[in-house]
Protein backbone atom coordinates (compact mmCIF):
# COMPACT_ATOMS: atom_id res chain seq x y z
CA UNK A 1 0.00 0.00 0.00
CA UNK A 2 2.52 2.57 0.95
CA UNK A 3 4.79 1.83 -2.25
CA UNK A 4 1.56 1.81 -4.10
CA UNK A 5 1.11 5.41 -2.87
CA UNK A 6 4.58 6.44 -3.42
CA UNK A 7 5.20 5.22 -6.87
CA UNK A 8 2.21 7.03 -7.80
CA UNK A 9 3.09 10.39 -6.12
CA UNK A 10 6.38 9.98 -8.58
CA UNK A 11 4.31 9.33 -11.76
CA UNK A 12 2.34 12.70 -10.88
CA UNK A 13 5.46 14.55 -10.47
CA UNK A 14 7.31 13.49 -13.56
CA UNK A 15 4.39 13.44 -15.64
CA UNK A 16 4.83 16.66 -17.26
CA UNK A 17 8.17 15.70 -17.50
CA UNK A 18 7.59 12.59 -19.39
CA UNK A 19 5.49 13.76 -22.15
CA UNK A 20 7.74 15.54 -24.09
CA UNK A 21 10.75 13.12 -23.29
CA UNK A 22 11.04 12.17 -26.62
CA UNK A 23 12.23 15.89 -27.27
CA UNK A 24 15.99 14.82 -27.89
CA UNK A 25 16.94 18.13 -25.78
CA UNK A 26 14.62 17.05 -22.89
CA UNK A 27 16.49 13.70 -22.89
CA UNK A 28 19.84 15.25 -23.28
CA UNK A 29 19.35 17.61 -20.31
CA UNK A 30 17.71 14.72 -18.41
CA UNK A 31 21.07 13.08 -19.19
CA UNK A 32 23.52 15.80 -18.26
CA UNK A 33 21.67 15.89 -14.68
CA UNK A 34 22.15 12.28 -13.71
CA UNK A 35 25.76 12.39 -15.00
CA UNK A 36 27.44 13.26 -11.55
CA UNK A 37 25.38 10.39 -10.24
CA UNK A 38 26.45 8.15 -12.82
CA UNK A 39 30.56 9.16 -12.94
CA UNK A 40 30.19 8.97 -9.25
CA UNK A 41 28.54 5.15 -9.11
CA UNK A 42 31.12 4.46 -11.77
CA UNK A 43 34.25 5.40 -9.87
CA UNK A 44 32.78 3.61 -6.47
CA UNK A 45 32.09 0.43 -8.49
CA UNK A 46 36.03 0.90 -10.05
CA UNK A 47 36.85 0.88 -6.35
CA UNK A 48 35.14 -1.75 -5.20
CA UNK A 49 35.69 -4.36 -8.24
CA UNK A 50 38.68 -3.15 -9.95
CA UNK A 51 41.07 -4.48 -6.74
CA UNK A 52 39.13 -8.21 -7.01
CA UNK A 53 39.96 -7.98 -10.99
CA UNK A 54 43.71 -7.39 -10.28
CA UNK A 55 43.84 -10.08 -7.82
CA UNK A 56 42.04 -12.54 -10.15
CA UNK A 57 44.61 -11.80 -13.30
CA UNK A 58 47.29 -11.91 -10.56
CA UNK A 59 46.33 -15.58 -9.99
CA UNK A 60 46.81 -16.58 -13.36
CA UNK A 61 50.14 -15.28 -14.20
CA UNK A 62 53.26 -17.44 -13.83
CA UNK A 63 56.35 -15.92 -11.17
CA UNK A 64 58.02 -14.31 -14.05
CA UNK A 65 55.18 -12.78 -15.62
CA UNK A 66 54.21 -11.50 -12.22
CA UNK A 67 57.73 -9.95 -11.15
CA UNK A 68 59.16 -8.69 -14.72
CA UNK A 69 55.43 -7.64 -16.15
CA UNK A 70 53.44 -4.46 -16.11
CA UNK A 71 51.30 -4.42 -12.86
CA UNK A 72 48.08 -3.76 -15.58
CA UNK A 73 49.06 -6.32 -17.86
CA UNK A 74 46.98 -9.55 -18.84
CA UNK A 75 48.53 -12.58 -17.77
CA UNK A 76 51.10 -13.75 -20.83
CA UNK A 77 50.35 -17.45 -20.34
CA UNK A 78 47.19 -17.99 -18.45
CA UNK A 79 48.21 -20.55 -15.90
CA UNK A 80 45.10 -22.13 -14.34
CA UNK A 81 48.01 -24.26 -12.57
CA UNK A 82 48.58 -21.83 -9.80
CA UNK A 83 44.73 -23.04 -8.43
CA UNK A 84 46.34 -26.60 -8.38
CA UNK A 85 49.32 -25.60 -6.58
CA UNK A 86 47.15 -23.52 -4.36
CA UNK A 87 45.13 -26.31 -3.37
CA UNK A 88 47.82 -28.85 -3.29
CA UNK A 89 50.78 -27.90 -2.42
CA UNK A 90 49.47 -24.74 -0.54
CA UNK A 91 47.63 -27.13 1.69
CA UNK A 92 44.85 -24.89 1.22
CA UNK A 93 42.44 -28.31 0.11
CA UNK A 94 43.37 -29.15 4.46
CA UNK A 95 42.86 -25.97 5.44
CA UNK A 96 39.61 -25.22 3.96
CA UNK A 97 38.66 -28.96 5.16
CA UNK A 98 39.79 -27.94 8.77
CA UNK A 99 37.90 -24.99 8.57
CA UNK A 100 34.91 -26.37 8.03
CA UNK A 101 35.10 -29.20 10.60
CA UNK A 102 35.63 -26.11 13.43
CA UNK A 103 33.10 -24.01 11.81
CA UNK A 104 30.42 -26.43 11.11
CA UNK A 105 29.53 -27.77 14.54
CA UNK A 106 30.03 -24.57 16.38
CA UNK A 107 27.22 -23.31 14.03
CA UNK A 108 25.05 -26.04 14.47
CA UNK A 109 25.72 -25.54 18.83
CA UNK A 110 24.96 -21.68 18.56
CA UNK A 111 22.01 -21.80 16.49
CA UNK A 112 20.60 -24.77 18.41
CA UNK A 113 21.70 -23.42 22.04
CA UNK A 114 21.00 -19.76 21.04
CA UNK A 115 17.74 -20.16 19.63
CA UNK A 116 16.60 -21.99 22.74
CA UNK A 117 18.01 -19.58 25.18
CA UNK A 118 16.54 -16.79 23.28
CA UNK A 119 13.00 -18.35 23.06
CA UNK A 120 12.97 -19.26 26.60
CA UNK A 121 14.38 -15.36 27.52
CA UNK A 122 11.58 -13.79 25.45
CA UNK A 123 8.78 -15.86 25.28
CA UNK A 124 9.09 -17.13 28.87
CA UNK A 125 9.37 -14.38 30.98
CA UNK A 126 10.53 -15.44 35.29
CA UNK A 127 12.30 -13.48 37.60
CA UNK A 128 15.51 -14.14 36.33
CA UNK A 129 15.13 -13.75 32.48
CA UNK A 130 15.95 -9.71 32.31
CA UNK A 131 19.41 -9.94 34.47
CA UNK A 132 20.05 -13.22 32.18
CA UNK A 133 19.57 -11.38 29.41
CA UNK A 134 22.19 -8.80 30.10
CA UNK A 135 24.72 -11.09 31.57
CA UNK A 136 24.54 -12.21 27.73
CA UNK A 137 24.54 -8.65 26.23
CA UNK A 138 27.94 -7.83 28.77
CA UNK A 139 29.78 -10.97 26.54
CA UNK A 140 29.08 -9.03 22.97
CA UNK A 141 31.26 -6.00 24.36
CA UNK A 142 34.03 -8.40 26.13
CA UNK A 143 37.27 -8.55 23.85
CA UNK A 144 38.59 -11.87 22.83
CA UNK A 145 41.92 -11.37 24.01
CA UNK A 146 40.14 -10.99 27.62
CA UNK A 147 39.08 -15.08 28.08
CA UNK A 148 42.49 -16.30 25.64
CA UNK A 149 45.32 -17.09 28.34
CA UNK A 150 42.70 -19.24 30.73
CA UNK A 151 40.66 -21.03 27.87
CA UNK A 152 44.93 -21.91 26.44
CA UNK A 153 45.75 -23.21 29.89
CA UNK A 154 42.41 -25.34 30.16
CA UNK A 155 42.90 -27.07 26.75
CA UNK A 156 46.45 -27.20 26.98
CA UNK A 157 45.73 -29.45 30.87
CA UNK A 158 43.10 -31.14 29.08
CA UNK A 159 44.98 -32.34 26.40
CA UNK A 160 43.11 -30.56 23.45
CA UNK A 161 45.65 -28.92 22.01
CA UNK A 162 45.99 -31.21 19.11
CA UNK A 163 42.49 -31.22 17.68
CA UNK A 164 40.27 -28.88 16.45
CA UNK A 165 37.88 -28.92 19.69
CA UNK A 166 39.33 -25.80 20.60
CA UNK A 167 37.91 -24.02 18.19
CA UNK A 168 34.73 -25.42 17.93
CA UNK A 169 34.18 -24.85 21.67
CA UNK A 170 35.80 -21.34 21.78
CA UNK A 171 33.11 -20.39 18.47
CA UNK A 172 30.41 -21.53 20.03
CA UNK A 173 30.76 -19.81 23.35
CA UNK A 174 31.52 -16.55 21.31
CA UNK A 175 28.96 -17.04 19.07
CA UNK A 176 26.21 -17.05 21.68
CA UNK A 177 25.66 -13.60 23.21
CA UNK A 178 25.31 -12.08 19.57
CA UNK A 179 22.88 -14.94 18.77
CA UNK A 180 21.04 -15.09 21.66
CA UNK A 181 20.46 -11.43 21.63
CA UNK A 182 19.17 -10.67 17.63
CA UNK A 183 16.68 -14.61 18.07
CA UNK A 184 15.19 -12.75 21.17
CA UNK A 185 14.35 -9.65 19.34
CA UNK A 186 12.87 -12.15 16.77
CA UNK A 187 10.67 -14.32 18.84
CA UNK A 188 9.30 -10.99 20.22
CA UNK A 189 7.59 -11.05 17.06
CA UNK A 190 5.74 -14.38 17.54
CA UNK A 191 2.47 -13.59 18.70
CA UNK A 192 1.74 -14.52 22.35
CA UNK A 193 -1.55 -16.11 21.90
CA UNK A 194 0.15 -18.66 19.59
CA UNK A 195 2.15 -20.31 22.00
CA UNK A 196 -0.94 -20.28 24.91
CA UNK A 197 -3.38 -21.77 22.45
CA UNK A 198 0.03 -24.78 22.40
CA UNK A 199 0.16 -25.45 25.49
CA UNK A 200 -3.45 -24.95 26.30
CA UNK A 201 -3.27 -27.53 23.88
CA UNK A 202 -1.51 -29.75 25.44
CA UNK A 203 2.05 -28.99 24.07
CA UNK A 204 5.54 -29.46 26.29
CA UNK A 205 7.68 -26.55 26.73
CA UNK A 206 10.14 -28.90 23.98
CA UNK A 207 7.03 -29.44 21.97
CA UNK A 208 5.92 -25.59 21.45
CA UNK A 209 9.94 -24.96 20.87
CA UNK A 210 10.53 -27.19 18.18
CA UNK A 211 7.39 -27.38 16.22
CA UNK A 212 5.56 -24.14 17.11
CA UNK A 213 8.21 -21.14 18.04
CA UNK A 214 11.40 -22.34 15.43
CA UNK A 215 9.74 -22.75 12.75
CA UNK A 216 7.77 -19.33 13.02
CA UNK A 217 11.50 -17.68 13.26
CA UNK A 218 12.78 -20.23 10.24
CA UNK A 219 13.72 -17.28 8.24
CA UNK A 220 15.62 -15.11 10.94
CA UNK A 221 17.45 -18.04 11.93
CA UNK A 222 18.90 -18.82 8.55
CA UNK A 223 19.88 -14.74 8.46
CA UNK A 224 21.67 -15.13 12.03
CA UNK A 225 23.19 -18.02 11.12
CA UNK A 226 24.61 -16.25 7.95
CA UNK A 227 26.01 -13.59 10.06
CA UNK A 228 27.59 -16.08 12.55
CA UNK A 229 28.83 -17.98 9.80
CA UNK A 230 30.73 -15.10 8.38
CA UNK A 231 32.64 -14.42 12.00
CA UNK A 232 33.74 -17.65 12.62
CA UNK A 233 34.67 -18.40 8.94
CA UNK A 234 36.73 -14.78 8.94
CA UNK A 235 38.19 -15.26 12.29
CA UNK A 236 42.16 -15.00 12.93
CA UNK A 237 42.49 -14.68 16.51
CA UNK A 238 41.07 -17.59 17.92
CA UNK A 239 42.27 -19.48 15.08
CA UNK A 240 45.97 -18.86 15.52
CA UNK A 241 46.21 -18.85 19.33
CA UNK A 242 44.53 -22.53 19.54
CA UNK A 243 46.09 -24.13 16.20
CA UNK A 244 49.76 -25.29 16.74
CA UNK A 245 50.60 -27.01 13.53
CA UNK A 246 50.14 -26.99 10.11
CA UNK A 247 47.88 -29.52 10.04
CA UNK A 248 45.58 -27.93 12.05
CA UNK A 249 45.22 -24.17 10.28
CA UNK A 250 42.33 -22.92 9.18
CA UNK A 251 41.90 -21.03 6.04
CA UNK A 252 42.62 -18.00 7.67
CA UNK A 253 45.73 -18.87 9.59
CA UNK A 254 46.96 -20.81 6.60
CA UNK A 255 46.55 -17.72 4.45
CA UNK A 256 48.46 -15.77 6.80
CA UNK A 257 51.87 -18.41 6.53
CA UNK A 258 51.03 -19.11 2.88
CA UNK A 259 54.25 -18.39 1.75
CA UNK A 260 56.18 -20.51 3.76
CA UNK A 261 55.00 -23.66 2.06
CA UNK A 262 56.84 -23.26 -0.85
CA UNK A 263 59.85 -21.86 -0.15
CA UNK A 264 60.00 -18.40 -1.14
CA UNK A 265 56.92 -16.22 -2.22
CA UNK A 266 55.29 -17.70 -5.12
CA UNK A 267 53.12 -15.20 -6.48
CA UNK A 268 51.01 -16.78 -8.87
CA UNK A 269 49.42 -19.79 -6.12
CA UNK A 270 49.84 -17.43 -3.66
CA UNK A 271 46.98 -15.12 -5.37
CA UNK A 272 45.05 -18.38 -6.60
CA UNK A 273 44.42 -18.87 -2.81
CA UNK A 274 43.15 -15.46 -1.85
CA UNK A 275 41.03 -16.07 -5.12
CA UNK A 276 39.83 -18.95 -3.69
CA UNK A 277 39.00 -17.92 -0.37
CA UNK A 278 37.61 -14.62 -1.90
CA UNK A 279 35.07 -15.92 -4.45
CA UNK A 280 33.99 -18.64 -2.00
CA UNK A 281 32.51 -16.09 0.17
CA UNK A 282 31.08 -13.90 -2.79
CA UNK A 283 29.32 -16.61 -3.81
CA UNK A 284 27.42 -17.43 -0.74
CA UNK A 285 27.24 -13.46 -0.43
CA UNK A 286 25.68 -13.22 -3.76
CA UNK A 287 23.15 -15.95 -3.62
CA UNK A 288 22.15 -15.15 -0.23
CA UNK A 289 22.82 -11.58 -0.20
CA UNK A 290 19.67 -9.69 1.22
CA UNK A 291 19.68 -12.14 4.07
CA UNK A 292 23.33 -11.38 4.88
CA UNK A 293 22.95 -7.68 4.54
CA UNK A 294 20.19 -7.18 6.81
CA UNK A 295 21.30 -9.53 9.23
CA UNK A 296 24.91 -7.76 9.50
CA UNK A 297 23.24 -4.77 9.88
CA UNK A 298 19.87 -5.67 12.12
CA UNK A 299 23.02 -7.19 14.56
CA UNK A 300 24.59 -3.81 14.50
CA UNK A 301 21.79 -2.16 15.01
CA UNK A 302 20.39 -3.82 18.39
CA UNK A 303 24.05 -4.73 19.54
CA UNK B 1 14.87 -25.49 30.89
CA UNK B 2 15.63 -23.87 27.85
CA UNK B 3 18.01 -21.38 28.66
CA UNK B 4 20.37 -24.12 30.78
CA UNK B 5 22.79 -25.23 28.15
CA UNK B 6 23.98 -21.76 26.34
CA UNK B 7 24.02 -20.23 30.05
CA UNK B 8 25.96 -23.59 30.97
CA UNK B 9 28.28 -23.04 27.88
CA UNK B 10 28.62 -19.01 28.20
CA UNK B 11 29.52 -19.16 31.90
CA UNK B 12 32.09 -21.47 31.44
CA UNK B 13 34.12 -20.65 28.28
CA UNK B 14 33.21 -16.82 28.82
CA UNK B 15 32.60 -15.36 32.17
CA UNK B 16 34.52 -17.35 34.27
CA UNK B 17 37.88 -17.02 32.08
CA UNK B 18 36.94 -13.13 32.30
CA UNK B 19 37.80 -13.41 35.95
CA UNK B 20 40.45 -16.11 35.94
CA UNK B 21 42.31 -14.18 33.54
CA UNK B 22 42.15 -10.91 36.07
CA UNK B 23 43.71 -12.72 38.15
CA UNK B 24 46.44 -14.49 35.74
CA UNK B 25 47.22 -9.98 35.73
CA UNK B 26 48.49 -10.62 38.98
CA UNK B 27 51.15 -13.40 38.43
CA UNK B 28 54.09 -13.90 36.03
CA UNK B 29 54.86 -17.10 34.21
CA UNK B 30 52.94 -19.07 31.40
CA UNK B 31 50.74 -22.72 31.24
CA UNK B 32 54.00 -24.31 30.46
CA UNK B 33 56.20 -22.83 33.34
CA UNK B 34 52.92 -22.24 35.95
CA UNK B 35 52.52 -19.02 37.69
CA UNK B 36 53.90 -17.03 40.51
CA UNK B 37 52.18 -14.43 42.43
CA UNK B 38 53.04 -10.72 42.02
CA UNK B 39 51.31 -8.58 43.19
CA UNK B 40 50.49 -5.59 41.33
CA UNK B 41 53.87 -5.57 39.36
CA UNK B 42 52.41 -5.68 35.91
CA UNK B 43 50.03 -3.20 36.74
CA UNK B 44 52.72 -1.14 37.71
CA UNK B 45 54.85 -2.27 34.81
CA UNK B 46 52.14 -1.26 32.12
CA UNK B 47 51.89 2.51 33.58
CA UNK B 48 55.41 2.83 32.48
CA UNK B 49 55.56 0.46 29.76
CA UNK B 50 56.37 2.39 26.92
CA UNK B 51 54.83 -0.39 23.97
CA UNK B 52 51.63 0.43 26.19
CA UNK B 53 51.81 3.75 25.57
CA UNK B 54 52.21 4.07 21.67
CA UNK B 55 50.02 0.86 21.54
CA UNK B 56 47.06 2.70 23.26
CA UNK B 57 47.71 5.89 21.35
CA UNK B 58 47.44 4.11 18.08
CA UNK B 59 44.44 2.09 19.37
CA UNK B 60 43.04 5.51 20.04
CA UNK B 61 43.94 7.20 16.74
CA UNK B 62 43.05 4.13 14.73
CA UNK B 63 39.72 3.79 16.60
CA UNK B 64 38.51 7.85 16.10
CA UNK B 65 40.03 8.36 12.69
CA UNK B 66 38.80 5.35 11.25
CA UNK B 67 34.79 5.60 13.11
CA UNK B 68 34.60 9.19 11.56
CA UNK B 69 35.91 7.76 8.50
CA UNK B 70 33.71 5.00 7.64
CA UNK B 71 30.44 6.29 9.36
CA UNK B 72 31.08 10.15 7.28
CA UNK B 73 31.42 7.99 3.86
CA UNK B 74 28.80 5.74 4.59
CA UNK B 75 26.21 8.05 5.74
CA UNK B 76 27.13 10.27 2.31
CA UNK B 77 27.02 7.23 0.68
CA UNK B 78 23.61 6.33 2.10
CA UNK B 79 22.27 9.92 1.08
CA UNK B 80 23.60 9.02 -2.35
CA UNK B 81 21.33 6.05 -2.54
CA UNK B 82 18.32 8.11 -1.00
CA UNK B 83 18.58 10.44 -2.85
CA UNK B 84 20.52 10.56 -6.28
CA UNK B 85 19.98 6.47 -7.33
CA UNK B 86 16.47 6.51 -5.76
CA UNK B 87 14.74 3.55 -6.44
CA UNK B 88 17.62 2.00 -8.40
CA UNK B 89 20.03 1.52 -6.16
CA UNK B 90 19.45 -2.16 -4.72
CA UNK B 91 22.49 -3.17 -7.04
CA UNK B 92 24.48 -0.64 -6.21
CA UNK B 93 24.27 -1.42 -2.74
CA UNK B 94 24.64 -4.80 -2.69
CA UNK B 95 27.85 -4.11 -5.20
CA UNK B 96 29.43 -2.14 -2.88
CA UNK B 97 28.32 -3.96 0.41
CA UNK B 98 30.81 -7.43 -0.32
CA UNK B 99 33.63 -6.31 0.70
CA UNK B 100 32.59 -6.63 4.57
CA UNK B 101 32.18 -10.29 3.83
CA UNK B 102 35.46 -11.46 2.34
CA UNK B 103 38.19 -12.45 4.98
CA UNK B 104 40.04 -9.94 6.42
CA UNK B 105 43.30 -12.18 5.77
CA UNK B 106 42.63 -12.65 2.30
CA UNK B 107 41.79 -8.28 2.05
CA UNK B 108 44.56 -7.58 3.86
CA UNK B 109 47.50 -9.95 1.79
CA UNK B 110 45.76 -8.30 -1.19
CA UNK B 111 46.10 -4.70 -0.13
CA UNK B 112 49.50 -5.26 0.96
CA UNK B 113 50.53 -6.64 -2.82
CA UNK B 114 48.53 -3.58 -4.56
CA UNK B 115 50.86 -1.27 -2.51
CA UNK B 116 53.99 -3.26 -2.90
CA UNK B 117 57.05 -1.75 -4.16
CA UNK B 118 59.54 -4.78 -3.95
CA UNK B 119 59.54 -7.14 -5.47
CA UNK B 120 57.46 -5.29 -7.98
CA UNK B 121 55.45 -2.25 -7.95
CA UNK B 122 51.59 -2.49 -7.14
CA UNK B 123 49.09 -0.48 -9.40
CA UNK B 124 49.16 2.23 -6.63
CA UNK B 125 53.03 2.99 -7.28
CA UNK B 126 52.66 1.74 -10.80
CA UNK B 127 49.75 4.47 -11.57
CA UNK B 128 51.54 7.11 -9.80
CA UNK B 129 54.77 6.41 -12.02
CA UNK B 130 52.34 6.81 -14.84
CA UNK B 131 50.82 9.79 -13.76
CA UNK B 132 54.98 11.40 -13.31
CA UNK B 133 55.27 10.55 -9.49
CA UNK B 134 58.05 8.49 -7.78
CA UNK B 135 57.25 4.96 -6.03
CA UNK B 136 56.41 5.73 -2.67
CA UNK B 137 57.45 3.03 -0.10
CA UNK B 138 54.17 2.83 1.70
CA UNK B 139 55.08 0.21 4.47
CA UNK B 140 58.35 1.77 6.05
CA UNK B 141 56.96 4.76 7.23
CA UNK B 142 54.32 4.96 10.19
CA UNK B 143 52.21 7.60 8.82
CA UNK B 144 51.95 5.89 5.57
CA UNK B 145 51.39 2.65 6.65
CA UNK B 146 48.32 3.99 9.29
CA UNK B 147 46.59 5.58 6.72
CA UNK B 148 46.58 2.54 4.32
CA UNK B 149 45.09 0.11 7.42
CA UNK B 150 42.13 3.23 7.06
CA UNK B 151 41.90 3.20 3.50
CA UNK B 152 41.98 -0.34 3.40
CA UNK B 153 39.27 -0.86 6.41
CA UNK B 154 37.04 1.95 4.54
CA UNK B 155 37.36 -0.14 1.70
CA UNK B 156 36.25 -2.68 3.35
CA UNK B 157 33.29 -1.37 5.36
CA UNK B 158 32.32 1.71 3.64
CA UNK B 159 29.13 -0.52 2.04
CA UNK B 160 27.93 -2.01 5.42
CA UNK B 161 27.95 1.28 7.03
CA UNK B 162 25.87 2.80 3.67
CA UNK B 163 23.51 -0.38 4.19
CA UNK B 164 23.15 0.22 8.09
CA UNK B 165 22.51 3.88 7.48
CA UNK B 166 20.42 3.68 4.40
CA UNK B 167 17.89 1.39 6.43
CA UNK B 168 17.60 4.73 8.91
CA UNK B 169 17.10 7.06 6.16
CA UNK B 170 14.09 5.25 4.14
CA UNK B 171 12.24 5.36 7.36
CA UNK B 172 11.78 8.87 7.54
CA UNK B 173 8.87 9.21 7.07
CA UNK B 174 8.23 10.82 3.01
CA UNK B 175 5.40 13.47 4.72
CA UNK B 176 8.16 14.93 6.60
CA UNK B 177 10.20 15.64 3.71
CA UNK B 178 7.44 16.53 1.70
CA UNK B 179 6.71 19.24 3.77
CA UNK B 180 10.21 20.48 4.37
CA UNK B 181 10.26 20.63 0.55
CA UNK B 182 7.32 23.06 0.40
CA UNK B 183 8.48 25.46 3.38
CA UNK B 184 11.01 25.87 0.79
CA UNK B 185 14.30 23.56 2.13
CA UNK B 186 16.25 22.18 -0.39
CA UNK B 187 19.69 20.06 -0.87
CA UNK B 188 22.20 20.80 2.04
CA UNK B 189 19.22 22.56 4.38
CA UNK B 190 17.12 19.66 3.80
CA UNK B 191 20.27 17.32 5.31
CA UNK B 192 21.51 19.79 7.66
CA UNK B 193 17.68 20.52 9.72
CA UNK B 194 15.62 17.11 8.83
CA UNK B 195 17.91 14.24 7.53
CA UNK B 196 20.10 14.26 10.19
CA UNK B 197 18.54 14.88 13.23
CA UNK B 198 15.75 12.68 12.09
CA UNK B 199 18.30 10.15 11.04
CA UNK B 200 20.75 10.35 14.53
CA UNK B 201 19.64 7.27 16.45
CA UNK B 202 20.59 4.89 14.07
CA UNK B 203 23.57 7.66 13.26
CA UNK B 204 24.50 7.28 17.09
CA UNK B 205 24.16 3.34 17.01
CA UNK B 206 26.61 3.27 13.91
CA UNK B 207 29.02 4.90 15.55
CA UNK B 208 28.45 2.76 19.00
CA UNK B 209 29.30 -0.26 16.89
CA UNK B 210 32.33 1.39 14.93
CA UNK B 211 33.63 1.99 18.02
CA UNK B 212 33.66 -0.92 19.57
CA UNK B 213 34.54 -2.69 16.96
CA UNK B 214 37.84 -0.55 15.93
CA UNK B 215 38.98 -0.75 19.20
CA UNK B 216 39.22 -4.57 18.94
CA UNK B 217 40.91 -4.78 15.66
CA UNK B 218 43.70 -7.89 15.39
CA UNK B 219 42.99 -9.46 12.48
CA UNK B 220 43.67 -6.64 9.78
CA UNK B 221 46.30 -5.05 11.36
CA UNK B 222 48.10 -8.43 12.11
CA UNK B 223 47.95 -9.38 7.90
CA UNK B 224 48.91 -5.95 6.59
CA UNK B 225 51.36 -4.66 8.64
CA UNK B 226 52.03 -7.05 11.27
CA UNK B 227 52.40 -4.21 13.78
CA UNK B 228 55.21 -2.44 11.59
CA UNK B 229 57.54 -0.37 10.88
CA UNK B 230 58.61 -1.19 14.32
CA UNK B 231 55.91 -0.79 16.55
CA UNK B 232 54.28 1.99 15.29
CA UNK B 233 51.30 0.17 13.84
CA UNK B 234 50.65 -1.92 16.82
CA UNK B 235 46.48 -1.89 18.77
CA UNK B 236 46.91 -3.23 22.26
CA UNK B 237 45.45 -6.57 21.00
CA UNK B 238 48.05 -7.52 18.62
CA UNK B 239 50.76 -6.07 21.79
CA UNK B 240 48.32 -8.53 23.87
CA UNK B 241 49.17 -11.39 22.04
CA UNK B 242 52.62 -11.15 21.02
CA UNK B 243 53.58 -10.50 25.01
CA UNK B 244 51.51 -13.47 25.78
CA UNK B 245 52.24 -15.96 22.87
CA UNK B 246 55.54 -14.94 21.26
CA UNK B 247 57.23 -14.07 24.70
CA UNK B 248 55.34 -16.72 26.99
CA UNK B 249 54.78 -13.94 29.63
CA UNK B 250 50.43 -14.67 30.22
CA UNK B 251 50.82 -12.41 33.39
CA UNK B 252 51.62 -9.11 31.19
CA UNK B 253 49.70 -10.07 28.77
CA UNK B 254 46.27 -10.97 30.83
CA UNK B 255 47.15 -7.34 32.50
CA UNK B 256 47.73 -6.30 28.73
CA UNK B 257 43.86 -7.56 28.29
CA UNK B 258 42.54 -6.39 31.03
CA UNK B 259 43.23 -2.92 30.57
CA UNK B 260 41.93 -2.98 26.82
CA UNK B 261 38.47 -4.99 28.33
CA UNK B 262 38.48 -1.94 31.21
CA UNK B 263 38.87 0.37 28.26
CA UNK B 264 36.33 -1.32 26.02
CA UNK B 265 33.82 -1.16 29.05
CA UNK B 266 34.29 2.78 30.13
CA UNK B 267 33.86 3.53 26.16
CA UNK B 268 30.74 1.58 25.96
CA UNK B 269 28.79 2.53 28.99
CA UNK B 270 29.83 6.38 28.34
CA UNK B 271 28.53 6.26 24.98
CA UNK B 272 25.32 4.37 25.98
CA UNK B 273 24.85 6.43 28.43
CA UNK B 274 25.18 9.25 26.24
CA UNK B 275 22.87 7.98 23.61
CA UNK B 276 20.05 7.56 26.07
CA UNK B 277 20.31 10.56 27.21
CA UNK B 278 19.89 11.90 24.16
CA UNK B 279 16.95 10.56 23.18
CA UNK B 280 15.08 10.82 26.39
CA UNK B 281 16.34 14.56 25.19
CA UNK B 282 14.41 14.03 22.32
CA UNK B 283 11.40 12.44 23.64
Amino acid sequence: MATATASQRTDDRSAAGRAPATVPRRALGRFARRLPARLLTALLLVVVIYPLVWLFLGSLKSQADYLNGSAFSLPAHWMWGNYKAAWVTGDLGIYIRNSVTAVLPALALVIVLGSAAGFALQLMRWRLSRPTMLLFLAGIMVPTQMILLPLFTIYYQAGLTGTLWPLIITYTATGLPLTVFMLATYFRAVPHEVIEAAAIDGAGIFRIFFSVAFPMVRNAILTVALVQFFFMWNDLLIALTFTNSNSLRTVQVGLLNFTGEFGSIQYGPLFAAICITVFGTLILFLALNQKVMKGLAGGAVKG
Amino acid sequence: MLVGPALLIYTAVMLVPVFWSAGYSLTSGNAITGYHFTGLANIRHLASDPNVRTALWFTLRYAVVLTIGQVLLGYLLALFYVFALRRASAVIRTLIFFPVVLPTVAVALMFGRLFAIAPVEGPVNSFLNLIGYHSVDWFSSPSHAFWIIITMDIWRSMGFYAVLLYAGLIDIPETMMEAARIDGATGFRLVRHIVIPLSFPVLLSAIIFSINGTLKVFDSILALTNGGPGNATTPLTLYMFNTSFSYGEYGYGAAIALLLTVMCLIVTVTLYRWSRADQQQAA
